[in-house]
């Protein structure tokens, strides 16, 4: 299982929110199970198209993903996996 | 009837004022530090409507059915999967830029568009949406829709006419105006008149720049439109348009005007300078209003900034109602008039940048 771990700024929209265990196996894979517990929040994170928001951020580990249009990094088990918002304006 | 509610949206939220014993009073704010950049209140529904554009988690639609009390957040209109813009970039949706209701006949509909240039509508009060396939597809759309102050063409105005609710046009900077009389099948440029004096061809039938497209409330023939390029004005539908712009004077370059709610020979406007610099002419701010369909100006002072001033007003951030006027400006200052513009008071000079401004 991998952990699902969000910035604490989407709990203004999703007061619930907290880390989530996952057997996804890709990053664009958690989105649809988190989508699931929390409708809507996929919309905060990809566009209509499915891409990474320009302004939103996902690590696995300490490591940003590489694949921000399609979110095709692989997800395995005890990986830690974070949803940020993007530091942007400075 | 009168009208004693102001909404302004902001960059940080949306600020209320209420009218209270002739002095208009801060009421608070929804949505705290996040941009609100338009809202409308649909007349025929009683809903509000507001216009989120968040920083990073993207473009938002939020309802309230109780005047503003609680606000419920609604599916924004999307693009439909693998929708391009062109070259193979794919379109999002990057700005909810107008909304309106479908007209008298149609009370459960709701128009929004958006940048990239979509028209989206709603059959259900904002249940669902769907592109408007027809305007999207349009054979000028790909090679003469432009970016202009944003990466993409977008729709920042729709008229719906109340004689006839399939009569509707919408304003897209930049490619100009656009009318449907079917409903929305089928969409006809209407921009003869207009100049584009930053195309190699300024009279060129789709690529203008209308700034804010609105009819006279009182005449639905007359339309008026704040240009990139100049202030224009239509006695007959958009048919053909005439510049009204004021020579020699300040009432040019612009992005918000008002129509008078009963002569449709009076409008306002705030000018800036174009387009460079893009802010108030000669550091000074004024309004200026028509009351002869543009023939003349009178440009009004009292009570504006008229030294060391910057503001610039936004397209939808002017509004009146019977002879009560409000802007407000990208550093914050919202003014109001009880004399169709002659003079101003300052209701506040310290709220955020400001979007819009909408007398309910």
């Amino acid at each position: 299982m991998a952990t699902v771990k969000f910035t604490a700024n989407l709990k203004r929209f999703y007061p619930h929110l907290a880390p989530q265990q996952t057997n996804a196996g890709t990053v664009a894979e958690i989105l649809d199970h988190i989508e699931i517990t929390f409708p809507g929040i996929k919309d905060y994170i990809v566009n209509e198209q499915g891409q990474l928001r320009k302004h939103v951020n996902i690590f696995i580990g300490n490591s940003l993903i590489s694949d921000k249009m399609e979110l095709s990094d692989p997800v395995k088990s005890g990986d830690e996996v974070y949803i940020m918002q993007a530091l942007s304006g400075g | 009837m009168s009208k004693e509610t102001l909404l302004i949206g902001t960059r940080k939220g949306l600020i209320t004022y209420k009218k209270s014993q002739g002095n208009w009073k801060y009421q608070g704010i929804s949505f705290l530090g996040i941009p609100v950049n338009l809202t409308y209140v649909d007349p025929l529904t009683n809903t509000w409507w507001a216009c989120l554009d968040h920083g990073h988690w993207g473009c938002k639609l939020h309802k309230s059915v109780d005047q503003g009390a609680n606000w419920e957040e609604v599916t924004a209109p999307r693009y439909p999967e693998n929708t391009e813009i062109k070259n193979g970039e794919m379109a999002t949706v990057k700005y909810l830029w107008a909304v309106s209701n479908g007209g008298g006949n149609k009370p459960n509909e709701l128009l929004i568009g958006t940048e990239p240039g979509g028209l989206f509508s709603s059959s259900d009060n904002g249940g669902s949406f769907a592109l408007n396939d027809s305007l999207w597809n349009h054979p000028s759309r790909r090679d003469y829709w432009f970016g202009g102050g944003r990466d993409h063409a977008g729709i920042h105005s729709i008229i719906v006419d109340p004689r006839d609710n399939d009569h509707i046009y919408v304003g897209i900077s930049v490619a100009g105006v656009f009318e449907t009389k079917d409903g929305g099948t089928s969409w006809e440029p209407k921009n003869k008149g207009l100049k584009a004096d930053f195309l190699p061809d300024p009279d060129a039938e789709v690529g203008q720049d209308p700034h804010l497209l609105i009819a006279s409330p009182s005449n639905p023939n007359v339309l008026w439109q704040q240009n990139h390029c100049g202030i224009f004005r239509s006695e007959n539908g958009g048919e053909s348009w005439s510049d009204i712009s004021q020579e020699g004077g300040p009432a040019y370059f612009g992005f918000a005007i008002a129509a008078d709610e009963k002569d449709d020979k009076t409008a306002w406007v705030v000018p800036a300078v174009s387009d460079q610099l893009r802010v108030a002419v000669d550091n000074a701010l004024c309004v200026c209003r028509t009351e002869d369909g543009g023939n003349t100006w009178n440009d009004f002072r009292n009570g504006l900034p008229q030294e060391s001033c910057f503001d610039i007003v936004f397209r939808h951030a002017l509004d009146v109602t019977n002879d009560t006027l409000a802007f407000g400006t990208t550093t914050g200052n919202l003014f109001l008039s009880d004399d169709r513009g002659e003079s101003w008071r300052a209701i506040s000079h310290h709220l955020p940048l400001i979007y819009s401004v909408s007398f309910i």
